[in-house]
């Protein structure tokens, strides 16, 4: 052997990727690339891309087989051990039903999504990128049902989570949001879910939920989690090149750019309003308050970020401030919708005890014990009462991100919400100033919103009473419904419980 | 306010001597614990070395093995065969 020097990472990935690309001769490059320019997306130099982890294929393939190998052992040890008699309490499987509905298959709308861009977008570096993207994203949705698949066997409220996900009022929150990225050209789309989801929002799902699934004594779910979020990494740092290489690309990319991150921070904020409530409300053990969460992974991470990001031109998110300050609020409003509305809800319900209300208190000091405590201790007493209350009416939705108008005014957290806009003659309704101006900016795309209480009422979800509601959307009703207290799930664990302090005995 | 470089990971076997060796290379690292995972950071920047990952690991290794035990992080990552860095330095 010669003295020749080993090539660098960098100098092999160079190598390793040159060439993958080539100009089109049979047909015109627009032909074959027909969705990249009409977004308005100025790009002239494709070869600008850069992939800072420098991951070659061959390299994807090997760190992806060892993932894998390490999470189905895990999952195969938890199953033998019958793992799911060691959760912290029986309540904790109602975020896995909540997850498996809501989450899971959105992953396999990423997965679709990132196929898409990986097809239509020119440029060879995004392209590699978006298509391994899309692998995780499949290799997400199916080791989720794996793992909860085990749970099905003993719980309710799992076994319909793919009829349920296209069907269920509070499922068209995560489900519009994934249409309204899928329906959008490939560059909205990076921005949507490579940066808006991946780089700012995603971190607040995955992190600290996960690290309360473990916290919970759920060995499986914590490892799909963090499996899932070593995946994560490389999304971010997709999410941050793309937004860089369009900005630097054209001057004229910064309106558009900064009109989409505007669009899906707002629509990601209202999306994860329903993880808000999994971390304050259904973990049993609890990790960190939303707001705790939201002061690392938004306020501070994202501060540090469009620091970063000033140079382009780009401006923090409109409305930022609206949502940090809702972070005092929207775990609780959303718990109280959910709570009124148990009886059409795939998961169940409960008002926290004595100890759950003081570690709210202490982690909401400025509005907790004014605005939510009161009302969390009328209505444990109706319960007690044998009045528990119901919410028997079919809420108004939100035109753009479908949640039931329950959310308050900035400043004032006692009254509702309200906006409209008129288009064409019609009037339609939104929670919030965020919503509206989403509305606004793309009527023609929002007109066209499935919201679920509408079908209801134009007799679109097989039927006229809440019976046949539940039935089409296979709803085992006093089973996958209902309050925790008196469930067959409650039953069940408590019927495990009784029996590990027998064998203690 | 300072811009904050952050990577967590996962709290392991095979992510521990990475953890100690950004806690003997980087002064000033913040620690948050979480189950399961441990979230370090430290202003402007993060970095990690390969020899002393090795030190630690008494074997060789190399910086893209991190995916293994990567959860996340924050900051433009700058990566060779000699060290993985994280930063909002440009």
């Amino acid at each position: 052997m010669s003295g020749a020097k080993k090539l660098g990472l960098k100098q092999r990935y160079a190598h390793m990727t040159r060439g993958l690309d080539w100009e089109t001769t049979y047909q015109p490059m627009d032909k074959v690339f027909p969705y990249d320019r009409f977004e308005g997306i100025k790009i002239k130099d494709w070869s600008a891309w850069e992939d800072p982890f420098r991951l070659t294929m061959d390299t994807y393939w090997k760190f992806q087989a060892e993932k894998e190998r390490k999470l189905y052992a895990v999952l195969d040890s938890f199953a033998q051990n019958n793992g799911q008699t060691g959760v912290s309490d029986g309540r904790y499987i109602n975020v896995l039903k909540l997850f498996l509905t809501g989450i899971s298959p959105e992953e396999y709308q990423a997965h679709r999504g990132f196929a898409f861009a990986g097809r239509h977008l020119r440029g060879v570096g995004p392209r590699v990128a978006a298509q391994m993207q899309s692998l995780d994203e499949l290799r997400h949705v199916q080791t989720q049902i794996h793992t909860i698949s085990h749970y099905n066997k003993y719980f309710d409220g799992l076994s319909e989570f793919r009829h349920m996900h296209d069907r269920v009022w509070y499922l068209s929150v995560p489900k519009s949001f994934f249409d309204d990225a899928r329906t959008a050209g490939p560059f909205e789309f990076m921005i949507a879910i490579g940066f808006a989801f991946e780089y700012l929002l995603t971190n607040l799902l995955f992190v600290p939920f996960m690290s309360g699934a473990a916290y919970n004594g759920d060995m499986s779910t914590v490892t799909f989690g963090f499996s899932a979020q070593s995946d994560e990494s490389r999304h971010m740092t997709l999410g941050i090149e793309v937004i860089k290489f369009l900005l630097e690309q054209h001057p004229d990319n910064l309106p558009i750019v900064q009109k989409w991150v505007d669009k899906w921070f707002w629509r990601g904020h209202r999306v994860l309003g329903l993880v808000a409530m999994m971390m304050d409300y259904m973990l049993p053990k609890k990790v960190m308050s939303w707001k705790e969460a939201w002061e690392i992974y938004f306020t501070e991470a994202g501060g540090s970020l469009f620091t970063d990001l000033a140079r382009y031109g780009l401006k923090v998110p409109k409305y930022a401030d609206v949502a940090t300050a809702e972070a005092e609020h929207i775990s609780h409003q959303n718990w109280a919708i959910f709570y009124q509305y148990t009886h059409a809800a795939g998961f169940h319900t409960w008002m926290p005890d004595a100890e759950h209300l003081d570690w709210l208190s202490a982690k909401y000091p400025d509005t907790f014990d004014k605005y939510y405590r009161p009302r969390w201790e009328l209505w444990a007493k109706l319960e007690k009462e044998g009045k528990r209350f119901y919410n028997n009416a079919l809420p108004q939705l939100c035109q753009c991100c479908q949640i039931p108008m329950g959310y308050t005014e900035p400043g004032d957290p006692t009254t509702i919400a309200f906006r409209s806009s008129t288009y064409k003659d019609q009037k339609y309704h939104f929670c919030s100033d965020g919503c509206k101006d989403i509305f606004d900016n793309e009527p023609d795309k929002f007109v066209q919103a499935w919201l679920p209480v509408h079908q209801i009422f134009q007799g679109n979800c097989g039927g006229a009473t809440v019976p046949d509601v539940l039935a089409w959307y296979r709803m085992n009703v006093g089973a996958d419904n209902m309050d925790y207290v008196g469930s067959p799930d409650e039953a069940l664990w408590n019927e495990w419980h009784a029996e590990k302090l027998r064998k203690a005995v | 306010m300072a811009q904050v470089a952050s990577i967590t990971l996962m709290l392991n076997d095979d992510a521990r001597p990475i953890i100690e060796s950004i806690l003997a290379d980087n002064t000033g690292v913040r620690v948050l614990n979480m189950t399961g995972a441990v979230k370090l950071d430290r202003d402007e920047s993060i970095v990690i070395n390969r020899a002393s990952v090795e030190e630690r690991l008494g074997r060789p290794w190399d910086p893209q093995e991190i995916h293994l035990v990567l959860i996340s992080m924050a900051g433009n990552l700058d990566e060779d065969d000699d060290q993985f860095t994280l930063s909002w330095r440009h």
